[in-house]
Order: C-alpha cells, then structure tokens, then sequence
C-alpha cells in the first residue's frame, strides 16, 4: 500500500498528505468523572447550529435523544445497573431488579428521532438487557405506543402485543416489580458521552465517494456540508454507528470535533463545557498517557473494573482520536467490543483480486468527476 | 449537587480525586448518588432523626473536637434550671401554649437570664414576620456574660443537655426512622468524625430542599451543631455549604424583596414592636450586647439617608416616620389567600411564575384570577399570565375567560445579557455583570421599569401635601434619563461619606448620626477606593486559592466566615496542613490567606474590661464575633420560633405517627387552616391511609424552576421533554404502575397526571416495620412553553417553617394510581372523593398539639 | 477564477499532484473548510458577564456581532467555574436569542379573551395610574390604637432571584416609599 495504508498504525494527518502536520488532537472520555449532566450535548448544538431531536420521553433511564445521530453529535448514555455480585442492601425491603426489563421496554418506546435512516434510540438500553442475560427478540424498532399513549386506561408499552417484541430468558420475564422476589442488590448509575471517535481508519472517509469527508491536519476526520451529496455510504462505512443523515437536508452529519474551533486553537465546545473534565480535549500521544495513568489511579482505588477503549493503534480502525474511559464492558454503553474498519481487507483483496481493486479505484475517481456536477 | 448545580459540583470531584471520601443521603439515588462512594436513601422528613443521630454518636462516643468546642461553643454554658426539654415533656419544650402554638421561651435562656427570654406574644409576632431571617448577618441578641462550666460535667451545661436531647437518636432509631441500616449509618458518623479535627475537616453541603419543610431551620440547625462538635466551622475544607438555587438568590435576601427585610437584614418595622425610631433602633442592637452588631444605628440611618437623603434629619428621626409598618404575617403565600378574598388589587410578578413554582398552583392561579390587575414581566410567555386562559382551572371551569375580571400586563424584560448589574452567588460573593447588548425589542430591564414608574407616579403627585405622599416625593430618585446607571445605584448601596462625598470603604465608616449614607451596610466596600470591586476579574489561575480578587464578597471580602475558628485560641493555625487565618505576633495583626474575620490587631490574649459592650466586648478568642455572647451555638437560648435545639418532628404530612414522641409535627409551624388549604390526615388522625405514599420533587438538571427559562428552549426541552413520576419496581407492582404508561398523583388539593418512570434509584423503606414507599417527580411543568405537562407543586399545600416562613414542598403524602387522571369537572370531583374519605370536610382543622393523643386508627384496630 | 485556480480548485487535480493521491486530506479540502474561523474570532466585542441559572455563578463570556449575540461561553478566568457550564448555561445563547421571546408589551383587558398589543408608553402610564388608584383605595394611616401604618395592603409583587441587587435595591425602596409592604421573592420560597 506504500504511504497511504488503510489498516494498522498511522499517523492520519501525514497519511493524508500534510507535511508536518499538527500533532494529533482527540478526546479522552472519562466516564468514571461523568455526572449525566449533559452540557456536552447542548454545549455542541450551541456551537454547530445542530437542530434538536425531537422531544420524546424514550424512558431509559434520562436519555432522551436516544443515541448519536445526524442531531446529536455527542451523546449521553445512562446505564442503570445493579452491581452484580454484590450483597444485598441489608435491612433493605427486597424485591426485583428491574433496570434490563426497564431498558428494554424502553427501547421499544423508541419514537422517531428526526433523522435518517435513524438510529434506534436507546441503542444502549438494548447492549444493557445483553449483557444483564436477557435476549431481546423484535428489534428495536418503535411499537407504535407507549409514549403517544392517551386515554384514562393504562397502556404502556409493556401492553402491547407480544409480536412487538418479547423478552425471553432469565432473570426477567416480566414488566418491573411484577416478576417473582429477588434480592434487590446494590446499584449503579453509569454515565457516558458518546461521540465520533475519528479513527485512524476512518471508514466512512475511506468510502466517501465525493470527497466530503476529510481528514484534518489534526487528523480528525471532518463531513464537509458544501460538498455532502447525501449519497450516505458513509452510514455504512462506520463501525460504530455514528454517522447519519438528516431528515429534509438528505446530507450527512457529524461531530466534527469542531474544525473550526481547533483551527483557532480553541478547545471544541463539550470539552469546553464538560463541568468535570469528564471530556478532555488534548494531543492525542499526551491523552492516552494521560488516560493510561488514570486507569491505574482507579485500580489503586478499588476500580478493577476501570479500562479504555478505542485507545489502541493496534486494534481494528487504527486507535480512536476519541477514546474512552469505561467502568463496564464496551456493550453495556452500546459501543460495540470489536470494531473494524470495513476497508481493513482490502489490501489483502488487492493481492487476490487486483481487477476488483481496479474496479474499485474506477469507481473512485467516477465519483470524484461526478462531484463537479 | 451534581444535579442542580453540576459546575459547582467539579471541585466535589476534584476532592474526591484527591482522596476526599463522599457521600450522599437522599431519599433518591441522583446524579450525585452515582458519583459518590456511598449513597443512603432516606425517608424524606427524617433528616434531623438521622442527623441528631450522628450527634448522638459523637458525644456518646466523645468524638467532638473537645479544644475547639471549649473555646468557641457555647458547650459550656449553664442552661437556666426552669428549661424542660422534649425528652420530659414528650415532644414539647418548656413553655408551650396549646392557645397561639407559641412558646414562652424564657425558660430556654442561659442560667440566671430568664428574664431576657422572649415572652409569647413576641414570639408570635416573630413567627408571623419570619424573624429568623434576620439572623442571615448576625446572631439573635444574647446577654454577653454567662455562667459556665469548662469541664463540661454540670447537668445543666449545654454540652449535657445536648447528650441527654439526643440520646435517644441511636443508631437503632436512626433505622427505624429514616429507613437506613445501621451499619450504613455507622459507617457515615465514622468516616465523619474520623474526618475531622486538627488535620483534616468534612464539608456539609446542602441544597435548599433542606429549607422547604417545617421544620426547614432546625435541619440545618443540626448541621450545624454537627460541624460545631467536629470544629468544622469557619476552618478550609469544612462549613455549612448551602447550594442556593437561583443566580442571585442570596442578593434578593441580602438586599431583600421580602416583606419582612430592609436591607442588610434590617427589620422592617413592626407597629408594636418598633413604634419609635429608638425602639426600633434598639431592637436590633440590643444595647449590653457584644459584637458588630452594636452599631446597628449607623447601618440604619445610612440606610435611611440613602432613601430619603437631605431630608432624612435628625429632627425628624431621619425619615422613619415615613416608613410603612408591619402588623404580622404579609408573605406570600398569605397574600396569595388574601388575593383569593379579593383584599389585594394588583399584584407584581417580576420574573417570577408562581403559577407553576409556589406551592398550592391553584391557589396561586385562583388569587390571580381575583385580582383587579396584574403585571407580569418576563423573558418568555409563562403561566402566571396566562392562567386566565390556559391554566388548568379553566379546564375545570373554575375560571372562564369571559368572566375573569383580571387585567394582565405582559411586559417583555431584558435578559441577563442586556443590562448591567451584580448577581451575589451562594457564596456571598457578587460579581458584575457587563451589559453585552441592547434589550431585544420593547424588553426593559426591571432597573428602567421601576425607575421610571417611580418618575411617573412622583410627577403625579407633584406638590401634593398629604402625608402619605411625603415619602415618595422626599425620595432620592435621580438615576439620570432613560436607563439607569447600575454602577451609581451599587454606589448608592456601598454609600458615601456625607461630608466629603467619597465612597465608603467599609461598614465601619458608618455613621449614626446622618453624616454617612449606604443602602445595604453589609455591601459597604463593594465600591472601596472608588473601584466596583464585584467587576474585578484577576484570573484564579493567577491568584491564591481563595481567590480574593475575583468579584467581592460580603462582609469585607471575607471568604469563608468566622475564619478566626481556623487558628487556635492562641492564634496559631490548627494544623499546618489547615492554615488559614491566623494571628502574626511579630507583626501584631492576624493575617492567613482570606480577610481575617476579626478586628485586624485585637490579639488572641485580648479580654474585655469589666461591663464592656458592642466591640469592645468581643474577647480575643471570640471566634464568631457576629454572636451575642461570640460562640457558635450548640443551644440556641434565643431566635427560634422551635426550640433551643433540633427535634424529630414528622411532617406535616406523614403515614407515620412520630415514634419519638407524642407531639407528632412541628407545634408551631405556621398553618392556614382553611377549606382551600386542606393538609392530609396523619396519625393520630385517622385516614392517613387514603394517602399512603410519601412524595418529594425536585430539580432536573436539564430544568431551571418552574421552566420559564428551560421549557422555552429546544436544546433544553428536548434532554427531559416530559413531566414523569419515579417510582420503584417495588411500588410499580403494589399499584400496577408500568414503565412509560400513565400514572396520576393525588393529593387533598390536587390530582395531577404524569408519565411513569419505574427505576431502582427509588427504593421502598421499612419504617417502624412497614415498608413505605417514596415517589419523586420534577417540578418544572406547566401549560406554557416547547413541552407541557402537569405541575408538580398543584399537588402541595401551603404550611410553613414558622421561622422564615418558607412552604413545606419537599414532602407531603399522596396516592398515586395507573391511567390519567379525569378531566374538567370530574377531575374537582374526583380529588373530592379523595377528601370524603380522607375525612377532609370544608372546615376540618388538623390538630397542632398532638401530646397525650391517641392514635385514632389504632384505636379503631 | 482564472482557468488555473479553477483547476487547482478541482480535488482530483490536487489529489493527483499532492501529497494525498487518496484524496482523504489536504486535497479534499473544500474552500469553505480552509477559510472556516470560529465566530468568536471575529466578534466585535465580548462582555463579561455571569450565567443565570444557578447560585454557582459560574463566569460567562457573551460574544457580540453587528450588536447580537454570536456565541455565550464559559469564562475560563473564572476561580469558580475555571471556564465550564452546565447544559443550561450552555443554552444561555438560545436563552437571549430565543425566536419565542416576548418582544411585546402585550395587554389582555378584564373579560378579554385574547392579548392585545399596547404601547409601551401608554402601558407604563396606565401601571401607574392604577398603582395610585390601588394605594389610595386601600391605604391604612393607623391602627384602631392610633399607631402609624402608613402602608397599603392593596399591591403586591413577587420577584425571581434573576433579579439584579441593583434592581432590588431599588424595587424596595419604591414600594417602601409607597407604603406598600407586600413585597416578596423567591428567596421565600
């Protein structure tokens, strides 16, 4: 592949072809400090003209934008969790846990974000119930009651038909508070802002066809709106869901670590915001000694649990320029465990199939010439 | 904290990083619950049982920080023999009149100064113009010399009676009552106590919930008796946090909109009580007391020479006569039942919504509906001017547009970006503001609106003679042409040297006899050297960490008060690692890292000659020179409507008959019994069933109050778009409740509707062996806005702390039911079948006095 | 656009000659993107301000442009709040700028059902006529004792404590002077 690979580690700035680039700039989330509060996400609409989401009670927990999208480019997810393992509350009334079903349920309530193709809200929720041994059967996708539900007699989603979905498996079967006693155990609110973690491997930039996505000499990966076609197979480039389309613009949309900002040397406006430090903004190579520091600070702590993600340059999109901090496994907070760049087979396809590669590269420039429409 | 005030709420993790432990008890897991190391749910209305039960802890453990208690309590006061406490008088103290609901409170004095006690008839004028409030600035008048016992052993010695009152708050009550466990309590006394002393010091933080009760004062008074005991007061790193909820919350009581306030925590006249300028005079400063507060006359007539400036005189007692006076309670939730019988005529609302934020929204919305005219200023269209139209009652039909006589003045009002002026923070400190922009449309700031209907209503009345005009034409009112200059009126506040008409630097320059001005005496050197000292904004990064530089804080720029607590008795700093302030030999002057919080020279071995009073009298070791007698108080001989110290009382709403003594809710909070007003049977009443569930409300982060300024804002909106009730899985089942479904909420005075939120950070409580179950909702709904819901504030009724006169909102009982609550008529209907079976008839009285009365529903078992 | 600009403007062009021959970077660049600034940069001034939510008082800067405000910021100077917001401080710019503010001295009449729009003169003399009419029609010289009251219970007001203490100060001393006495604010509540 010569200078310009598309999998392993890089620097993305001189891979794209800036002499001397900057130093990389990224966030480290530490979810560990995160207090829910959400300044993030009102801090970057501010600053980005981003519409809002929709005002829709989605009952997970005090989520309700649901998840990143083309409306919100940082999210904040909250994870209700009993501590497994732990004792019960002594001289506590038992009864069920029901934060999974809880997630669950709300998931389905899942009401129309204003964007599209969507992400269904409460993606997280759905991680949640997985990880706490519920299956999900239905989808996530909106059962048409629960939050636009009227009338004097009770019925919430959990009323709906079962064809909506059901859950099956242990420990819940049932709605909150109706199954059979269990210990109530000790508990936990986790809370974390979600945002574009602007890979090394960027896939939706890898397979933009007009050029809209670009790589910044900070080495973020930034949609230009002046060049968006809205052709969107960027949505299916990334790994993580992040990238979306906006309903009525068509174009695609996405933190962009605010380019502007960082050009002016200026902190993006979460991290700016961000009361805790939750969302630190920084040189990537000074974030990650930083984060790996902390981690180490919360195990001597009593935090075994405390570990990063997308930090690496060996993992499956190069390292994330956003990375985080967890307190649980990467499902529980809806980021998936393993990502990969879809365009990581390629240079081994180019081996086998060269004529595949051509015709990829073909449709490439295509696309380039058909951008001067 | 994390939840309502999150910026605030940064140096709580950056303790917590540095190895601070933190904890949080509150009756729902929040956003500071998921940040702490422990968490305690808590039965809401339970607080001083759980509190009084670290106090227990401490002294039955000896765990007080014994050199600081000795040197700057009052532990070792002898109490007068005639006091009885509520441990012999089964909820009661000494003094109790069943007639007003009022103590006779000499018997709570000092040995051998009964006589300075306040008699009933004060105290109920205390209580019906929230006195308590004066004592914002200063401790309520105590004679300087009392009898004491420095070993702490005699019987009657504060430090005793305080074991003895507390003595049955163990940890086994503690559970009983506020449904913790034990182990979890102990684990909170332990870490407190080890916490603090010499070395290491415990903030206390507290978030004004804590003074929405009725018995709101004596919760905080424990806390404080607590930080007392460990020496946490006046020392870095300790204190009594209150997290105040509104930008300048502390600025309208320190220069107050409060009926009962002038300025500087002045009282406002009473007629009987200060009938002449020297009674009045001599009311607030107590003529043989110690302290600052002896100069009480030259803060008044400044006060005085800056309303009314040359003909404010000596001769004519510097304009007092001209002052309005008091006759008893005039707050306002009694002029809100005022308004509903048609007493008052027009009615302000100055950025503020009652409509949706006081307690008792129908009866807020009712007095509205019954005014003659109203004139309502804000940013955004809220329900208080609307309320004639789209206000629940006219679902009801209770008002109807046709027939509501009210004429409603919308005046838009500059926001916070189009004028210029000081905002005081929770910590005392203002800070200026620049003006960015000119007001949006035909939006005034409340600066200009005043002003200038103040001109206007002046030239009306031009060269009228009548008396009652002579105040308003004698006024000093010249604030130039169109807007007023914000920064003259600060000057006006800081005052002025009369006789060579510089600005003063401090409230010691004051003066009594007309030759200095200054509209709020504790704000006198916010304009020192001619400079606005709130507008100073030297970086923190470029200062110590106190920060002295930034803005200015009240008195003095002092930062933390009564800081002298933080050194020694002899000066010296507690600890190297807690050095603040402390006592310079060499030079002769305290000094340290804050304005000390005494006088610049008096040395730590100063003692004051025989008879000496004000200042004089302030001993060397007087750490809380703001005090009558310069202790922190442990007992309180005076200044609350209560009790001398914190007593377990249920509130006024409860399931539960109080399990520590026969008197079952505060005895003297302030009730209006009427049919409007009705509260919920609890033991010994009977049906206390009919509402079986207690609630609490509070914020949101993504909220601001009563949503005036949130639920406008799309960016807000959309973070938390719908009212909702949280409630557990345990209390989901009991009802049927179901996730995102519909539940409604009722109370005696209201049923109001809300989405459902089934969570474990709600946790049923087992209390005296049942389990009780607790709800919590927001209160930021209304009619108006991006998103609408029902008012979690209709459900409340109207009692209040009879110290300050502040609502019983953070607790009350409820039912709560699945589906949506009727609509129109049937939705009257419905609560009054509520009421029918709570036994609530139009002119049922709750009893007060509840000593010595059985418990009806056990009677009836 | 000189033919040769045009050209240099065509990413293919720049991808084919720069340092990015797969198009991901510097070629990829669109004009808007190099000449982006933030609009902080090129406000005309900033005030000083502090956010007016909470008691926290955290510190604000407040951008200005062509007399609006472009941006509301955390103070970073700010020994309490060292730069940062919450989300409602952090919503102070679609606070002051809101299309939904009143811009309208607005009038709703006895038994009317709808607002009318008044003048903002005219409303102010009509406040103060009825401010005298109220005073007059319900003030209390002394009590049945012949003790001085001076007052009127015939006005109230209700303050928020977004109020200045400049406004305050002067609030209470216009109604202290008017003998009304009924004045309240949210620090009761």
């Amino acid at each position: 592949m010569g200078s310009n690979s598309l999998y392993g580690p890089i620097d993305p700035a001189e891979d794209a072809g800036y002499d001397a680039p900057p130093p990389r700039m990224g966030f480290f989330t530490d979810t560990s400090v995160c207090i829910g509060c959400k300044a993030c996400e009102v801090a970057c609409k501010t600053w980005n003209d981003v519409p809002d989401d929709g005002f829709n009670l989605l009952g997970h927990s005090y989520d309700n934008t649901g998840g990143l999208t083309a409306n919100s480019w940082r999210h904040v997810a909250f994870i209700e969790q009993p501590v497994r393992g732990s004792q019960p509350f002594a001289g506590q009334p038992t009864g069920p846990s029901s934060v999974p079903a809880t997630n669950v349920i709300a998931a389905r309530s899942a009401a129309p974000t204003g964007t599209e193709p969507g992400i269904p809200p409460a993606v997280d929720a759905l991680a949640a119930a997985a990880t706490a041994g519920i299956d999900f059967v239905g989808g996530a996708t909106s059962s048409g009651c629960g939050a636009s539900s009227g009338g004097a007699a009770p019925s919430g989603p959990a009323a709906s038909s079962p064809s909506s979905g059901q859950f099956l498996g242990m420990p819940m079967s049932d709605l909150p508070g109706k199954s059979a006693p269990a210990p109530r155990s000790d508990f936990r609110w986790l809370m974390m802002s979600n945002v574009c973690k602007h890979c090394t491997h960027a896939g939706c930039l890898d397979v933009c066809p007009t050029g809209a996505l670009f790589r910044t000499e900070f080495g973020t990966v930034v949609v230009q709106d002046d060049i968006c076609n809205g052709c969107g197979y960027c949505i299916s480039g990334c790994p993580y869901g992040v990238i979306d389309r906006r309903e009525g613009d068509g174009r695609a949309w996405k933190c962009t670590l605010c380019y502007d900002r960082l050009g002016d040397g200026q902190t993006p406006a979460c991290a700016k915001a961000c009361p805790t430090e939750s969302i630190q903004y920084g040189e990537l190579d000074e974030l990650r000694e930083r984060a790996a520091k902390r981690v180490e600070q919360l195990h001597e702590a009593g935090v075994p649990e405390a570990k990063l993600y997308g930090e690496s340059p060996d993992d499956g999109v190069g390292g994330d320029g956003a990375f985080f901090l967890l307190l649980d496994e990467p499902e529980v907070y809806g980021l998936p465990p393993d990502p990969h760049v879809p365009t990581r087979d390629l240079p081994a396809m180019w081996k086998k199939a060269g004529l595949a590669a051509l015709t990829m590269a073909a449709t490439a420039v295509v696309a380039f010439a058909g951008r001067r429409r | 904290m994390a939840e309502a005030h999150p910026v605030g709420f940064q140096w709580v993790i950056e303790a917590k990083n540095r190895g601070a432990k933190v904890i949080h008890v509150d009756p729902r897991f929040t956003r500071t619950s998921a940040l702490a190391h422990t968490y305690l749910p808590v039965r809401a209305g339970a607080d001083i049982a759980f509190l009084g039960g670290v106090v227990n802890y401490i002294l039955s453990n000896e765990k007080d920080f014994r050199e600081y208690v000795l040197a700057y309590t009052n532990a070792s006061m002898l109490v007068s023999e005639e006091f009885q406490d509520t441990e012999d008088l089964d909820g009661l103290f000494s003094g109790y009149d069943p007639e007003t609901n009022t103590y006779d409170q000499s018997s709570w004095q000092y040995a051998g100064q009964q006589d300075e006690g306040q008699e009933e008839e004060d105290s109920h004028v205390d209580r019906e113009t929230a006195s308590g409030l004066e004592q914002e600035s200063h401790g309520p008048p105590i004679p300087a010399d009392v009898p004491r016992d420095p070993t702490l052993q005699d019987p009657r010695c504060v430090y005793q009676v305080l074991k003895r009152h507390y003595a049955r708050y163990t940890p086994e009550v503690v559970e009983r009552l506020c449904g913790v466990p034990q182990e979890k309590f102990l684990e909170v006394c332990e870490a407190w106590t080890a916490n603090s002393g010499r070395e290491r010091t415990t903030a206390l933080v507290y978030s004004v919930g804590w003074t929405q009760h009725s018995v709101g004062v004596q919760y905080i008074r424990t806390g404080a008796i607590i930080q007392l005991l460990l020496g946490n007061m006046g020392r870095p790193g300790g204190g009594v946090m209150a997290l105040r909820g509104h930008a300048s919350i502390q600025g309208s009581t320190d220069i107050p909109t409060l009926f009962n306030l002038l300025p500087g925590y002045l009282p406002m006249p009473h007629v009987s009580q200060h009938e002449t300028f020297d009674q009045w005079i001599d009311a607030i400063r107590h003529p043989e007391q110690k302290g600052f507060w002896s100069n009480a006359k030259s803060y008044a007539v400044s006060l005085l020479k800056a309303y009314w400036g040359d003909a404010a005189t000596e001769e004519n007692d510097y304009g007092y006569g001209w002052m309005p006076r008091l006759t008893g309670d005039h707050g306002t939730y009694q002029q809100v039942l005022d308004m509903i019988d048609g007493k008052i005529k027009g009615y302000f609302l100055l950025g503020q919504n009652p409509a949706v934020g006081s307690a008792h929204g129908r009866a807020q919305r009712l007095g509205m509906a019954n005014l003659d005219w109203l004139v309502v200023r804000d940013l955004y269209m809220i329900e208080s001017a609307t309320f004639w139209k789209n206000g629940p009652e006219v679902q009801t039909g209770e008002i109807v547009p046709e027939e509501c006589k009210t004429e409603v003045f919308f005046m838009p009002a500059a926001s916070h970006v189009e004028k210029e002026g000081t905002f005081t923070q929770t910590q005392r400190m203002l800070q200026w503001r620049e003006k960015a922009v000119e007001p949006l449309g035909e939006a005034t700031s409340e600066l200009w609106f005043f002003y200038h209907l103040g001109k206007i209503i002046r030239e009306r009345l031009a060269g009228s003679t009548r008396t009652r005009d002579q105040a308003l034409l004698n006024l000093t009112w010249d604030y130039g042409e169109d807007e007023p200059d914000g920064e003259a009126v600060l000057k006006e506040i800081n005052g002025y040297d009369l006789t060579t008409g510089k600005l003063l630097s401090s409230f010691t320059e004051m003066k009594p006899d007309g030759t200095t001005s200054g509209g709020c005496w504790i704000y006198t050197g916010v304009f020192k050297d001619g400079v606005n000292q709130a507008n100073r904004r030297k970086p923190g990064s470029e200062q110590n960490y106190v920060a002295p530089e930034w803005g200015w804080a009240w008195p003095a720029n002092r930062r933390t008060l009564y800081n002298r607590a933080s050194a020694d008795p002899e000066g010296k700093p507690w600890s190297e690692r807690k050095k603040y302030v402390w006592w310079d030999a060499e030079k002769g002057e305290w000094t340290g890292d804050d304005v000390p919080d005494f006088e610049k020279t008096k040395p730590p071995s100063y003692r004051p000659p025989e008879g000496a009073s004000g200042v004089e009298a302030i001993s060397g070791d007087d750490a809380f020179i703001m005090q009558g007698d310069g202790k922190g108080w442990l007992y309180a001989p005076s200044g609350l409507i209560d009790g001398p110290m914190p007593t377990h009382y249920e509130p006024a709403e409860s399931m539960v008959r109080n399990p520590l003594y026969g008197q079952q809710a505060n005895p003297t909070r302030k009730v209006y019994q009427r049919s409007d007003n009705l509260t919920n049977p609890s033991p010994p009443e009977r049906h206390s069933e009919v509402f079986p569930y207690v609630f609490s409300t509070s914020r949101l982060t993504e909220h601001h109050t009563a949503g005036g300024m949130s639920r406008q804002l799309a960016y807000l909106s959309e973070l938390q778009p719908e009212m909702f009730v949280e409630v557990s899985p345990e209390l989901a089942a009991e009802r049927g409740l179901e996730h995102m479904g519909w539940a409604h909420i009722v109370t005696a005075r209201a049923a109001i509707e809300a989405k459902v939120m089934v969570t474990d950070r709600l946790t049923p409580l087992r209390i005296e062996g049942r389990v009780v179950h607790q709800l919590w909702m927001p209160y930021h709904w209304g009619s108006e806005g991006l998103i609408t819901g029902d008012s979690a504030n209709d459900l409340i009724g109207i009692t209040l702390d009879p110290n300050v006169l502040i609502q019983e909102s953070k607790v009350g009982t409820c039912d709560i039911q699945p589906g949506l609550r009727p609509t129109g008529r049937e939705l009257l209907k419905y609560v009054q079948d509520y009421r029918d079976r709570a036994g609530l008839a139009a002119d049922h009285h709750t009893p007060i006095m509840t000593v010595g009365e059985e418990n009806a529903d056990d009677g009836q078992q | 656009m000189g033919v040769k600009t045009w050209i240099e403007g065509w990413p293919v062009y720049r991808q084919l000659t720069g340092t990015d021959p797969l198009g991901r970077g510097a070629a990829a660049q669109s004009k808007k993107s190099k000449e982006l600034q933030p609009r902080t940069e090129t406000a005309d001034r900033v005030a000083k301000s502090v956010c007016p939510y909470c008691a926290v008082g955290c510190g604000q800067r407040i951008f200005v442009k062509d007399e609006k405000v472009v941006q509301i910021e955390g103070d970073p100077d700010s020994p309490v709040s060292r730069g940062r917001l919450c989300p409602k401080g952090s919503a102070s710019l679609s606070l002051v700028t809101s299309e939904r503010r009143q811009k309208k001295v607005l009038y709703r009449r006895p038994y009317g059902k709808d607002w009318e729009e008044l003048d903002l003169s005219t409303a102010m003399e009509m406040i103060a006529d009825r401010v005298l009419a109220a005073r007059d029609a319900t003030w209390e010289d002394a009590d049945p004792d012949g003790k001085p009251l001076n007052r009127t219970r015939g006005i109230s007001s209700l303050g928020g404590a977004t109020l200045d203490n400049e406004e305050n100060y002067l609030i209470k001393k216009l109604f202290t002077a008017m003998g009304a006495i009924q004045i309240e604010n949210q620090a009761r509540i």
